[in-house]
């Protein structure tokens, strides 16, 4: 043998092999599916209203040269209860806020809103997820931001921390 | 003292435990599911290729299962609206081109070929090739040796 070095590298291969299994068990693949629909238009909708008292939403509503939320959540999702701060600091600072309801019950959505406040201008009752699924959401909460032309710009999956509000706020300032 | 504590936290988890059951209890909705979620089709051969679509769709919220094997509410709405379109006439080839627009390949366990599929798929037999090449002149050169040899 002239270089018996060679003879490490079977073993330097199985090394390399055992850390990436190693970190894939530590660091598991994230597993969210990403809505594809994004910089595409709104998909066409007419939702009724969620609950009595607030207005049913119309995706012609999103395309007012406004830029803004849409935030598909329902109030059987504990999640959304956590991002409800959020929502109001968003409003607070002038951001058009829209909801769409995911399978839920007009007194359950109300509840909702009395226990957790209304930063939504409208509320969609989406109760077969038929918008959901048109675009490409996969859960409860996510948040949409779209420009004032209707254009999907950018999809949040997930509860909005307080730490992204200044950011929600900049990108849909930079969309006017 | 020790056994006490332990017993005592034992109790702690326990109740914990059942504190915590109403609340993933609410964590579902309360609405019926959607009419065809659970409804077949009554035309037979609309219902199978619907049935057959179904089948190569992943559930979103359950991504080992397809949406067909699933009882997540999502799933029981993605049927209905699996079955809805087609029941209006509509290819599953479209539909199925209409949920890949949204969710990307990767909503469907049937995802079409393209580059990195391809590499998945012929890098795997370009290997293949290569290491029976490799085996092939190694056992030719030991066939020669011996025949050296003798």
């Amino acid at each position: 043998m002239k270089n018996r070095w060679v003879l490490f590298v079977p073993l330097a291969i199985m090394g390399l092999l055992f850390g990436a299994f190693i970190y894939r068990l530590v660091t598991p693949p994230e597993t969210l599916i990403r809505s594809q629909w994004i910089d595409k238009p709104m998909p066409l909708f007419d939702l009724p209203p969620a609950t009595a008292g607030v207005e049913g939403l119309k995706s012609s509503q999103l395309a007012d040269g406004r830029p803004r939320l849409v935030n598909v959540f329902a109030s059987w999702c504990i999640p959304c209860r956590a991002e409800a701060p959020q929502l109001e600091a968003l409003k607070a600072a002038g951001v058009p806020i829209d909801g769409i309801a995911i399978r839920d019950r007009p007194d359950d959505v109300a509840m909702f809103l009395r226990e957790y406040g209304n930063p939504f201008d409208r509320i969609g009752a989406d109760m077969q997820s038929s918008v959901q699924i048109a675009l490409g959401s996969s859960g409860v909460p996510e948040t949409f931001l779209i420009d004032g032309k209707g254009i999907i710009r950018e999809q949040i999956q997930g509860v909005i921390l307080a730490e992204h509000v200044p950011e929600i706020i900049a990108r849909l300032e930079a969309m006017k | 003292m020790g056994p006490c504590l332990r017993r005592g936290a034992w109790v702690f988890w326990l109740a914990a435990f059942f504190l915590a059951l109403p609340l993933s209890a609410a964590a579902q909705d309360r609405l019926p599911p959607a009419p065809y979620a659970y409804e077949q089709l009554r035309d037979p051969a609309k219902e199978a290729q619907a049935k057959a679509l179904m089948e190569e769709l992943r559930c979103l919220v359950c991504q080992g299962q397809s949406i067909a094997d699933s009882d997540a509410p999502l799933a029981g709405d993605m049927r209905h609206e699996v079955r809805s379109k087609i029941a209006a006439g509509e290819s599953p080839e479209a539909i199925k081109t209409w949920l890949v627009a949204r969710y990307g390949n990767w909503g469907t366990y049937d995802a079409p070929v393209d580059a990195a599929a391809a590499f998945l798929g012929l890098g795997a037999l370009a290997l293949l090739a290569r290491g029976g090449w490799l085996a092939f002149g190694r056992f030719r050169r030991g066939a020669d040796d011996a025949e050296g040899g003798a």
